[in-house]
Parts: C-alpha cells; sequence; structure tokens
C-alpha cells in the first residue's frame, strides 16, 4: 500500500518570469484506487503529472509531494520505518521512478536505434538497482554505490542489449516477462524488437506506455491524456491495461482526460476537476457525468461562488 | 623502461621521454633524403620503392599545407620539420613492449575500462603481438592460402608480392601527388596490410588487422592495399579500438581498394588516437563495373582529423555505400565525411554521416559527390546527422555536389539537434539515472553503424563512446 500525498503544491515554469502554472493542488492517491483528473485545457493537469515525475522545466515555489510506502511492497529490499516516508521533491526523477511513481506521457519522445526489450529490460534493473542504493544509502552511508568494473564483463548478447548477466533480470527472462505481457494488452510480437516508439501510431504509442507501466509495476501510476487520439479497440486494450495496474498489480492510478469516454471502460473511484491550478470539485464517477452535460463552467461558477 | 616513466601524460612530457630514445636521428631535423634511405634500407627494400618514397619526399615539399579550406582545422602545430625524429622510436618499439606492466598507465586503464580479456589486452597493445600475430597469421594462412588469398604485413608485400605492390602502390588509387599528407605518407610509409583475393573467391570471414597496430614499429603511417580481383568478396576490419599510446603527434596512413568487376569489399575500421595526435589520412576506392564498395568508420580521439574516404565508381553499375561516426569532445576538431565521383552510368552511391559533439568539441561532414556528364541513371543519397549536448559544441555540414548530368537522382538531408531535455527526461522517468539515459540515446544513435561491425567492434565502439562520455579517457 503507498499513497502519493501532495499538499498545497505551487509550482512555475522554471524560468525567469515564469508563468505560475500550479496555484496550491491538494491531492491524495493510493494503490489500488483509480483517480480521474478532469479540467479545461490550460488548468495544470499535465504540469501537474510532469512535477510529480520530476520534470526539469518546473520550479516547485511551495508545498509538498511526499510517498508514503509499504515496506512489504519492496521485496528483497531491507526498509526500516523511519524509511517509508520520501519526500520526491528532493529526489531525481529516476530516483522517483525507483519509489514506483510512473508518468505515462501524452508525447512520448521517439528513441531511435533503442529496442523496445533493450530499452525495457535496462529500465527494469535501473530500477531495481537504484530501489536498492535508495534504502542502502539511508541505511549506512559506507554503502558502495555499486562496482564500476562490474559492466566491463564483457557482452554476450548483442551490443545494444548489453551484457547478459547485468542486473537482477537476465535477457532471457525479460523475453518472458515481455511476451506475457504484451499478450495481455494483444500487443504484436514484433513489437518488442522495434525502436522505442519511433514511427509508432499515435495509438501504438500510448498502448507502449500503458506496457511500460505493467512492466516496471508501479505502486503510483500517473497517466496523462493516454486516452488522446485513439479509436475504440485501441481505447479498450488501452483501458483494459489500465485496469490490469489495478486490479492485478495494485497500483493506484491517476489518470489525467479531457473526456468521459475513457472513463466508460476505467471506472474511476475519484474524480477531480482542476481549474486554474487548483482542484476545484472532488467527487465519485457521478461528477464525470455532470462534467459531460454541463462543461466546467458551472464548477467554476460554483468556486467563484464560494470563494 | 618502467611504467613510471611513462605515467605522465603530459604530452610533452612523454614527448621528451621519447626523444631520449631518438638520439641516432636526434640531428636530422625535417625530412631528408638521407632520412627516406635509412628508412628503406632498414626494411631492405627494392630500388624502385625507393625511388618511390623519394618522388613522393619531392612532392611533399612542394606541396602546401591543406589550411584554405573553408573551416579547415587548425594544423599550424603540425611542424613538418619535426616529423622525422618522431620515426625512429617507434622503431626501436618495434615489437612492442615487453610486458603488460610496462606498457603506460592510461593504456593498461583503458584496456581494464572496455572490459578486454589480458590476452586480448596483449595482441592489442602490441605486447608480444609479433608472437601472438604470427599464430593468428598462421591460421589463417592455411585456411586461405588453398584459396590463392594473401594477407600479410604490407612491408613483407613488398618483399613477397612485389609485382602485385609495384603495379598498385600508390600508382593508380592514391598517387603522392593527391595531397600533402599523402605524399608524406608515399614517402615514409610502414607497415600495414595488404590483401589479395584472386577471382570468383569469397572470403567469408572478416579479415583483421587490428592486432598488429601498435606492434609494427611505425604503424602511424601505415598502409593498406587491398586487391579484389572479379566477382571476389572480402570483408576487412582495420584498426585498434583503444586508444593508443604515442609519442607521435602525426598519423597519416593510406588505404588503397580495388574492387574489380562484381566484386564486393567492404573496410572497416574503429580507430580511436590519442588526444594530441593529428590524424591525416587518405583512403580510396576504386570500383569497377558491378562492383560495391562500403566504407564503414568510426573516428574517435585525436586533437584534429581530417579523413574522407573516398570511392570512385568506374564502371556501369558500381556502387559505393559510407557510413562514417564521429565524436568530437573538449579541444578536438573532427573533420570527416566521403567523396565519390559516379564516372560512369547506373551507379550508386549512399553516404550515411553521424556525428558528436560534446564539450566544445566540433564536428564537421565534408562530403563531395561528382557525378560526370554521361554517368546516366546514377542516384546518390546524403544523409548527416548532427547530435550534440551543449551549445558550447559545435557541428558544421559542408556537402559539395557537383552534378554534370541531369539524368540522375540526387539526395541531400542533414539533421542538426541538441540531445532533447524531453528524451532523457522519459528515459529518467523509467529509471535510467542522467548519464545513462544520455549514453542510451547516443548508443541508439549510432545503431546504424554497430549493426554493420562484427561484435567485438560493435561493443568496443559503445564502450569507448561510453567512456569519452564519463570524460574517463585521457
Amino acid at each position: 500500500m503507498a499513497t502519493l500525498e501532495i499538499s498545497d503544491l505551487h509550482a512555475e515554469v522554471a524560468e525567469e518570469g515564469g508563468e505560475t502554472i500550479l496555484q496550491g493542488v491538494n491531492l491524495e492517491v493510493s494503490s489500488g484506487e483509480i483517480h480521474a483528473l478532469m479540467g479545461p485545457n490550460g488548468s495544470g493537469k499535465s504540469t501537474m503529472a510532469k512535477v510529480i515525475a520530476g520534470h526539469p522545466a518546473y520550479e516547485v515555489t511551495g508545498g509538498d509531494v511526499l510517498l508514503h510506502i509499504d515496506p512489504d511492497e519492496f521485496e528483497g529490499v531491507d526498509i526500516d520505518d523511519d524509511q517509508t516516508t520520501w519526500d520526491l521533491l528532493e529526489l531525481e526523477p529516476n530516483e522517483r521512478a525507483a519509489l514506483g511513481i510512473f508518468l505515462g506521457f501524452q508525447y512520448p519522445a521517439e528513441i531511435e536505434g533503442v529496442t523496445m526489450v533493450n530499452f525495457l529490460r535496462t529500465a527494469l534493473n535501473a530500477k531495481l538497482e537504484e530501489r536498492e542504493e535508495l534504502f542502502e544509502d539511508e541505511d549506512e552511508e559506507t554503502a558502495d554505490g555499486g562496482d564500476t568494473n562490474e559492466d566491463a564483463a564483457g557482452y554476450d548478447t548483442s551490443p545494444m542489449e548489453g551484457p547478459a548477466d547485468e542486473g537482477d533480470v537476465g535477457v532471457a527472462e525479460f523475453q518472458e516477462i515481455l511476451a506475457e505481457k504484451m499478450e495481455l494488452l494483444d500487443m504484436d510480437e514484433k513489437f518488442a524488437q522495434r525502436y522505442l516508439n519511433a514511427g509508432f501510431s499515435g495509438g501504438e504509442k500510448k498502448q507502449n506506455e500503458v506496457l511500460q507501466a505493467a512492466i516496471l509495476e508501479p505502486s503510483i501510476a500517473v497517466l496523462d491524456e493516454i486516452d488522446s487520439g485513439l479509436d475504440i479497440d485501441r481505447l479498450q486494450d488501452v483501458s483494459k491495461g489500465i485496469n490490469a495496474l489495478r486490479d492485478e498489480q495494485g497500483s493506484g492510478v491517476l489518470q489525467i482526460t479531457h473526456y468521459q469516454r475513457i472513463l466508460d471502460y476505467v471506472e474511476p473511484d475519484h474524480v477531480h476537476v482542476m481549474i486554474d491550478g487548483e482542484i476545484a470539485k472532488s467527487g465519485g464517477p457521478e461528477l464525470a457525468e455532470q462534467l459531460e452535460d454541463k462543461g466546467y463552467d458551472w464548477v467554476r461558477e460554483e468556486v467563484y461562488e464560494a470563494a | 623502461m618502467s611504467s613510471e616513466d611513462l605515467q605522465d601524460t603530459d604530452t610533452e612530457a612523454r614527448f621528451e621521454f621519447k626523444k631520449k630514445e631518438s638520439s641516432a636521428f636526434q640531428a636530422e631535423k625535417g625530412l631528408t633524403e638521407e632520412t627516406i634511405r635509412v628508412i628503406s634500407e632498414d626494411k631492405d627494400e627494392p630500388e624502385w620503392m625507393l625511388q618511390r618514397r623519394l618522388r613522393a619526399l619531392e612532392q611533399f615539399q612542394e606541396m602546401p599545407m591543406p589550411d584554405d579550406w573553408p573551416g579547415a582545422p587548425d594544423l599550424s602545430e603540425v611542424d613538418v620539420d619535426e616529423i622525422v625524429p618522431y620515426i625512429r622510436p617507434d622503431i626501436e618499439t618495434r615489437g612492442g613492449a615487453e610486458n603488460w606492466e610496462d606498457l603506460p598507465e592510461e593504456i593498461q586503464d583503458t584496456f581494464d575500462k572496455l572490459g578486454i580479456p589480458e590476452a586480448e589486452k596483449n595482441a592489442l597493445s602490441g605486447v608480444g603481438a609479433q608472437y601472438e600475430s604470427e599464430i593468428v597469421y598462421q591460421n589463417m594462412k592455411e585456411q586461405w592460402e588453398e584459396k590463392g588469398v594473401i594477407f600479410c604485413d604490407m612491408d613483407k608485400a613488398v618483399q613477397e608480392h612485389e609485382e602485385l605492390v609495384r603495379e598498385y602502390f600508390m600508382t593508380k588509387a592514391v598517387p603522392p601527388s593527391d595531397n600533402k599528407f599523402a605524399a608524406l605518407h608515399g614517402a615514409i610509409w610502414s607497415g600495414g596490410s595488404f590483401v589479395y583475393v584472386p577471382e570468383d573467391t569469397t572470403v567469408n570471414m572478416p579479415v583483421q588487422a587490428y592486432f598488429r597496430m601498435n606492434s609494427d614499429g611505425m604503424g602511424q603511417f601505415e598502409h593498406t592495399l587491398i586487391i579484389a580481383e572479379p566477382n571476389s568478396e572480402v570483408h576487412y576490419i582495420e584498426g585498434c579500438s583503444a586508444p593508443k599510446y604515442s609519442a607521435f603527434n602525426l598519423h597519416s596512413g593510406g588505404v588503397e581498394v580495388f574492387v574489380k568487376e562484381g566484386a564486393h569489399v567492404q573496410y572497416s575500421t574503429v580507430q580511436n588516437w590519442s588526444k594530441n595526435t593529428y590524424n591525416l589520412n587518405t583512403k580510396r576506392a576504386i570500383a569497377e563495373a558491378d562492383a560495391t564498395m562500403e566504407w564503414v568508420s568510426g573516428s574517435m580521439g585525436s586533437k584534429a582529423t581530417m579523413l574522407y574516404p573516398s570511392t570512385i565508381l568506374k564502371g556501369p553499375g558500381a556502387t559505393d555505400n559510407h557510413i562514417t561516426i564521429a565524436f568530437a569532445g573538449e579541444g578536438q576538431d573532427i573533420d570527416t565525411g566521403a567523396k565519390v565521383y559516379h564516372n560512369a552510368p547506373n551507379t550508386k552511391s549512399t553516404i550515411e554521416s553521424k556525428s558528436i559533439a560534446k564539450d566544445g568539441g566540433r564536428t564537421n561532414y565534408r562530403g563531395l559527390v561528382h557525378i560526370a556528364d554521361g554517368a546516366t541513371d546514377s542516384s546518390t543519397a546524403v544523409e548527416c546527422d548532427a547530435l550534440m549536448f551543449d551549445n558550447e559544441s559545435t557541428s558544421d555540414t559542408m556537402p559539395y555536389m557537383e552534378i554534370e548530368e541531369s539524368k540522375v537522382d540526387v539526395a541531400h538531408e542533414a539533421t542538426v539537434g541538441k540531445i532533447g531535455d524531453e528524451d532523457v527526461f522519459y528515459l529518467q522517468s523509467r529509471g535510467l539515472d542522467d548519464d545513462d539515459a544520455k549514453q542510451m540515446i547516443v548508443s541508439g544513435f549510432i545503431e546504424p553503424i554497430t549493426e554493420e561491425l562484427p561484435i567485438e567492434y560493435a561493443v568496443e565502439l559503445n564502450r569507448l563512446i561510453e567512456l569519452e562520455m564519463e570524460g574517463s579517457l585521457g
């Protein structure tokens, strides 16, 4: 059980005179829950997703982003009682990933020359290694950050695949994991040998984001407009993947969306409306239906009236 | 010689150290006829080779430095008068150091970082390489000799295959008159490889010559001559993918490739020079009808490199492909590219050039595609991609196209990009740290090169770039 706790979060664009985007966000997402975050364009939804993941383009000017973790969920790592709460804002993006934060991108990067299978195995092993280091470093200062000669042992496989024995998950073992997850998402096995997102259609990219979440098994997955630009078949595949994240891995999902459409397939436990960099209103699934009918203006009016 | 003597990586100090060894030539400042005669005599060469050397020397002395090209690397430090005294120490160390421990520490370190096993290290570094290479040659010989394939040291080829060498050596592809450094090479060349593949013969494993680059004394001016008779096929791989220990500050190699009718030659090289080296080479292939020439090269290290492998598509239907990669770090100016002459109809060429610049380094693609009048239905496609790490680094593209025939297909595409923050963040958000994310992007960027190379070279190329990116190569 992990909980992402965002309180009074303020953030602006990280440049001189940068625009203030988040103006005091409060939100709590726990594993096993699906939260939908809705709101008009420019209200700060994507910014919040990126701030959670540690994007350098934004500067946090106030508030906290904490992650509370359950030691039992981290297999093979000794976690002391005082290591269960982490201030994400003090960590690098890869350290946040290691602790179980996943960001599904609206526009994922295309990396030529790097096959999906190589990338995903590298990411999985990097995450496991970083995780050990995070808890070791807290534990004892003498902990060695890793033997630099370790990866100089040579390669058994293609050079692009990295040394066969590097990391916790070997090539053969990983192939199995990947095949299983891809089958779950109805993805063609040829995907594994394609270059990361390069030449993928919009739908394939979104599916790929969900596949990555399935493999990295985050405790909290923030999915930024994972449903935009999908046809109905692909929307169903992606939804199936999101449901599996919660149901089979127990991940918490913060799903950013414009449309009610995906919520027909992925039923949220909570729905939040962000307006002008704040969560203006929260409710259950019925809130999404209201928004579908009435748009966002009535929420805005409600907020201003209350103020 | 103890390793302590060589530990100081300061160029000046190393140079001074080497000078002590070179007392025989101390008095001979500048490149003289006398020097050339000594080299030739030392090698017991036939008179005609001595005469070619002397003629090349004359041409070298007459020609100007290539310093008037737009954007040419600064060669003002290349002091021709200092060149000759640099030769002797290498003769002294012919055969390499006797023990692994005697090698300079930076070389030992590099091999360790590359993760190369001890035996391979010895071969690569030139320790006992003559012994090692004898064995390698011997095995190869037995397999190939039956088919008439020749693969040997270039100096040995002058003795044992004199007629072939006399016909092809710097007469057709790279005459000394080609450029100042080709002339210099013609005068003081030494070592290198000779490859001869008879008609209708396919050498189905790559012919590799990296193990002998350091062992053979004056390898800094090595000459490679490849002759592929009609319908033969060979893949030759040259170079040492580890940094060279060298008191030289000049490497001027020469490569000549003859691809006869219907033959197919691939020449691959991964080379990494010490950061004080000026790397000025001339490489050229002549492709007859329906022949295919492929150049694959990774240029790393050096202070400045000027290298433009070229192919003359002489016969109809001939094809030429170039894949090059260059990496420039702090203080480095890597000026590379390709030249192709389409001199016959139905000829095709592709050039794919990739460069990476970091910490203020400069890369430049300098290319020439010439399509002669009458080379109808020929096509060429040039693609250059540059990747930069920071705002201090620079990358230029200087493609020259001389198209004298209208019935041709010409394409040129160039991209220059900085390693994108969004790309790095994407990988970081998946768990890779900043360095690993950048390394992965660069590995992907050079993937078209690595996939053309045998696995050992691809691995070493990747590792070298990784080490360059960490800034851990001296």
